[in-house]
């Protein structure tokens, strides 16, 4: 059976397309992005999160371990099982990425129906990166469609044109993570290049496809003067009269790093202030392109 | 704000309450004069109206409507034929930190040396108590329930738009008529019939009275006013109290006066539970208002500032204090005066009106404590009003309220009320549908229905005494499946209902024999038709409820069970059972468990809502169809005020993982905490109850201010408010915290697990957040100025 790997479900969002909506975080992103603040849906497997300080040491973990790597400190040897999560009473071990089908996401998805409806809204397939997993994707946004829902995706586009003229035949809505235009740059800060990316974009745009890009403005990285003009020249240039909503990063990714067992790769950098938001968004603003700060409603 | 509310307002709200003796006095001289000399509604209706003719009366400095229940704003009568407080009592309200009353030496005097001796053995209460039997007392004493009659008299009354029609002499008219047409020849109750009546005759005279008493002072004070505006304002104010109540009003000030001496007149009558409501105030000052209009006698701003003086009227009399159990239940000055906004019309065309728009504003500006408003939504209330009320209920106060205007009319429907009445009823108290003006809905107490299953989990036994309180409902070490246990726990329902139900309608038949309400009575639809006292059925439609608590402990408590004993969970029932007469001692770890690991209520679902939707059934189906004295009929609703708060106290620890003493969920909300999927899901799993079964649920949604911010959040706002009522929901308020509750979320993270605050794009629970970030969202919060 068709399955995706789930590391979220997310009832309630309002930042995600129009209205009210669910967010499903569907796990692996080809990309690798310095400043990822879902660092849980880089790679496609389950993975296991540890939060050493809600740990209150009763060893229930240590108990139903197949492997021992609950024993061990450093988790040497952990298969991702989840046995250990199902047993932490402390919520110190979750599971991060469970095989769900078609129908128990539609399931999620379907019970907050009365809120889309009320407000315009829908389901919201992000992640990692929904386009990694075509199948799944294609599937749930075509079961959408049947039942009535609308949908939005969330996605860098880096993704062969296959995949990203069927998953725009079917979704509502593409939210567009356009990050850098310069694709030196952009391979030094994703480890990949950005032409096709570009690519999708550009024939996305002929095509009218509905699509808002979203910018993280990531201080230091890519708000320099020369980006961001690259940036309204690429977008205004497309014709395609596509919103652009800048997204100031922000740290509270740092947590889930340390959970992870990992180091915050962006340590020191502090989230752009409001006037510096405020600079790009005229300066995009003056190419004639539609802006907002944050994520639109 | 104009300078005259500006100094009402600040007086009202820093005026510390006092207890004042003068009611219990009037009340003491006059019993000792007439007891036994007079049919019990007409003593009653005597009392009333002696103390229309002998109270202080008070017209205070700039005031535009009048009258106060106590000698002064703030005074708080007392009752001593309801409750009579002890010397001890009154120190007690002196001198507690929470909720104090200022009590003079005079007023001591006064009880030990009058009031005291005269009322000891003959108060309602200690006659109430003195034929409580044993089976009802053991498990009052266990905080199964409580019973809100041992010390108020019934109320929970609202009114409609007679007393906008018809003054008290239109009222005697119709009583004379009555009177007239009383079949002696045939009809065993015409003697009684007759009395009341004539008692209710007394009591509109008692009115009077009071209304010209403060003509005649403010005709004084204008004699001796020096200041020329006041002196005209205060014989307007004695031209309005020659009129009314005596005569329907003619224009808005005289309505709004007319309400305001009805009121106190009844909760100088008696001290009502609770206190009195206008009901849907918008709709019976319309016509006053846009006829004033229309006719240039008044403007907005003047409008408003009226019903800032009437705001501030209610907000001077707080709740009677009151003595023993209680005091812990209900630390409130609140009398839970309510007024109800927009709604349907009794054709079903939308109701709301510019009325609307300035109470509203009025409740904003004035954010006392009394009254509080609520808006009736119905399918076609105005986005424009909804969102208004949206715009007030950010800004934290948690008012006003909102309903589901047609759930609420279903629900009266269904009881078999007339469609035009229901239209024009809506809520009072907290969130209890009633026909306003038409009927006598008495609320009889508290159920603490988690202590329910604690009994079904200790056969009957309170393990808190180790006193058999109830009947054995079976070993629950011996129970094979969930349903046994349930039945065990249905078992302790049934029959801890059926004895509070049973005292509570002696209570009732005690109210309507020895302390009926002949001024209420007249207010009220049918009672001069039917020469029959509120108490005693005279209302057109009459019910009794009462208030179910804990339905989130209750329903996670057993959903905890279930999963973990019965269906392939680890735990054999006698470990659970130790486990929570050992208040989770040493088993921390297995209290985690449960509270992590256990399907709860307000996560949309359905193994935890279900059980709910069974709790609920259960509930309403062991109150539904006892019969009442007054010919009316049980129902539930779900609400616990604070007394969850109480009954937790009196609860040990349940199987959810909650504490001992710890408090239950409230109202009809999930476990504080337990809900971990956003506001919608709760919504969604509230949905699942009928809520038309019960007389109203109660429904608590905590916000950060941040979350509501901009345009985009009344939109939000007000668009979750109408998918819950498009989904069947009765009620919704919104608490929209600050900074103190996110401190406390800090020390007491498993308290606040539901607190949802937007980090950037997006919202997290805050909990989740490392405590770097938690503190930068305080400190957003703070600049914001929230």
């Amino acid at each position: 059976m068709n399955r995706g790997i789930v590391f979220d479900i997310r009832k309630s969002c309002w930042h995600d397309g129009p209205g009210l909506r669910t967010t499903v975080f569907l796990k692996g992103c080809p990309l690798d992005c310095a400043w990822c603040h879902n660092p849980e849906g880089r790679s496609p497997e389950p993975e296991l999160s540890i939060r050493a300080e809600r740990c209150i040491g009763c060893g229930a973990c240590a108990n139903v371990c197949p492997t021992g790597a609950a024993s061990d400190p450093a988790g040497t040897g952990c298969i991702a099982c989840g046995a250990c999560a199902d047993v932490c009473p402390a919520e110190a071990r979750r599971r991060v990425g469970i095989p769900m089908t078609v129908a128990a996401v539609m399931a999620e998805i379907e019970k907050d129906r009365p809120f889309y409806e009320e407000t315009g809204g829908g389901a919201t397939f992000s992640g990692g990166e929904p386009l990694a997993s075509p199948d799944f994707l294609l599937a749930i946004l075509g079961t959408c469609r049947e039942q009535g829902i609308r949908t939005a995706v969330e996605t860098s586009l880096f993704a062969p044109w296959d995949v990203v003229a069927r998953t725009a035949a079917l979704a509502d809505l593409l939210l567009c993570d356009l990050k850098i235009v310069d694709g030196g740059k952009h391979r030094a800060m994703t480890g990949a290049h950005n032409a096709l990316i570009l690519d999708n974009l550009r024939i996305l745009a002929r095509l009218g496809a509905a699509v808002r890009i979203r910018t993280p403005v990531v201080p230091g990285m890519n708000d320099a003067d020369a980006d961001i003009e690259a940036l309204a020249a690429f977008v205004g240039g497309l014709g395609a009269g596509w919103p652009v909503e800048l997204l100031p990063y922000h740290d509270s990714a740092e947590a889930k790093y340390r959970s992870r067992g990992g180091t915050y790769p962006l340590a020191g950098i502090l989230p752009p202030d409001l006037a510096r938001m405020e600079n790009i968004a005229a300066r995009l603003r003056a190419a004639g392109i539609q802006v907002t700060i944050g994520g639109a409603s | 704000m104009n300078e005259r509310i500006r100094r009402l307002r600040d007086e009202s709200f820093s005026s510390r309450p006092s207890f004042s003796a003068e009611r219990a006095t009037i009340i003491t001289e006059f019993y000792r004069e007439w007891e036994g000399k007079a049919s019990v509604p007409v003593l009653r209706a005597m009392a009333f109206r002696r103390l229309c003719e002998r109270k202080s009366i008070w017209i205070g400095q700039g005031e535009l409507i009048v009258g106060e229940r106590g000698p002064r704003p703030k005074a708080v009568s007392s009752y001593p034929e309801l409750t009579c407080h002890s010397l001890d009592d009154l120190r007690v309200l002196d001198t507690r930190p929470m909720t104090g009353y200022a009590v003079s030496e005079a007023d001591l005097s006064v009880y030990r040396d009058v009031v005291i001796p005269y009322w000891t053995g003959r108060s309602m209460r200690e006659r109430a108590f003195a034929e409580a039997p044993a089976d009802w007392k053991a498990l009052y004493e266990a905080g199964l329930f409580t019973e809100f009659m041992e010390q108020r008299a019934p109320g929970h009354t609202a009114l409609d738009g007679t007393i906008y029609r018809k003054g008290m002499l239109d009222f005697k008219a119709d009583i004379a008529r009555s009177r007239a047409s009383l079949d002696w020849a045939s009809d065993p109750d015409a003697l009684r019939k007759d009395d009341e009546l004539a008692a209710m005759d007394v009591a509109c005279d008692g009115a009077i009275v009071f209304a010209e008493r403060h003509a005649a002072l403010a005709e004084t004070m204008a004699a001796g006013e020096s200041d020329p505006v006041r002196a005209a304002e205060l014989r307007v104010i004695a031209e309005t109290c020659r009129r009314v109540p005596a005569r329907a009003p003619r224009d808005f000030r005289e309505a709004l006066q007319t309400y305001w001496f009805v009121h106190l007149g009844t909760i100088t009558e008696l001290n009502g539970w609770d206190a009195m409501s206008p009901g849907r105030l918008d709709l019976h000052l319309r016509p006053f208002y846009t006829q004033d209009i229309a006719e240039g006698r008044l403007d907005r701003e003047s409008a408003k500032e009226l019903l800032a003086c009437f705001w501030i009227k209610v907000n001077n009399t707080p709740a009677p204090p009151k003595v023993g159990v209680t005091a812990a239940e209900s630390g409130t000055y609140n009398d839970f005066t309510n007024i109800d906004l927009g709604g349907l019309t009794r054709d079903g065309s939308d109701a709301s009106n510019e009325v609307s728009y300035l109470v509203l504003e009025t409740l904003d500006e004035l954010r006392l404590l009394q009254p509080q408003a609520n808006l009736q939504v119905s399918a076609k209330t105005p986005g424009r009003l909804l969102e208004a009320a949206c715009r007030v209920i950010r800004k934290g106060a948690g008012y006003p309220s909102l309903f589901n205007a047609e759930e609420v009319i279903m629900a009266q429907v269904g009881m078999g009320k007339e469609l035009g009445d229901a239209r024009e009823g809506g809520v009072s108290g907290c969130v209890e549908t009633g026909c306003f003006g038409k009927e006598a809905y008495l609320l009889h107490g508290y159920l603490n229905v988690p202590k329910v299953l604690e009994l079904a989990l200790n056969d009957g036994i309170d393990p808190a005494t180790g006193l058999r309180v109830s009947i054995p409902s079976g070993d629950p070490g011996r129970f094979s499946s969930f349903d046994e246990l349930y039945a065990a726990f249905e078992t302790q329902l049934r029959h801890v209902v059926g004895l509070k139900i049973r005292f509570s309608d002696r209570l009732d038949r005690m109210f309507a024999q020895y302390m009926p309400a002949p001024f209420l009575s007249v207010a009220i639809a049918d009672c001069i038709g039917r020469g029959k006292d509120y108490y005693d059925g005279g209302a057109r439609y009459n019910t009794d409820y009462i208030q179910f608590c804990g339905l989130g402990t209750t329903t996670d408590s057993l959903s905890a069970l279930k999963m973990h004993v019965f269906e392939g969970g680890r735990l054999t029932m006698r470990e659970f059972l130790e486990a929570l007469a050992s208040n989770w001692k040493e088993r921390d770890a297995l209290r985690l468990l449960i509270s992590n690991k256990t399907p709860k209520f307000g996560n949309d679902d359905d193994r935890a809502d279900a059980l709910a939707v069974r709790v609920f059934g259960s509930v309403a189906g062991a109150i539904e169809g006892h019969g009442s004295p007054r010919g009316g009929s049980w129902r539930m609703n779900v609400l616990s005020t604070t007394c969850h708060v109480y009954f937790g106290l009196r609860t040990g620890a349940t199987p959810d993982g909650r504490f001992a003493r710890a408090p239950e969920s409230d109202g009809a909300s999930p476990s504080q905490g337990a809900d971990r999927n956003g506001p919608t899901a709760v919504m969604k799993s509230l949905s699942k109850l009928d809520h038309a079964r019960s007389g109203g649920t109660l429904l608590n949604q905590r916000f950060l201010p941040a979350a509501l911010s901009g345009e985009e959040g009344i939109g939000r706002l007000s668009s979750l408010v109408r998918t819950y009522f498009r989904l069947g929901g009765h009620h919704v308020q919104f608490n929209v915290v600050d900074s103190d509750t996110l401190r406390d979320a800090q020390r007491r993270p498993e308290a606040h697990r539901d607190l949802l605050v937007r980090v950037a794009g997006y919202s997290d629970y805050f909990v989740d957040l490392d405590g770097n970030h938690q503190e930068e969202i305080i400190s957003r919060t703070a600049q914001t100025g929230f």
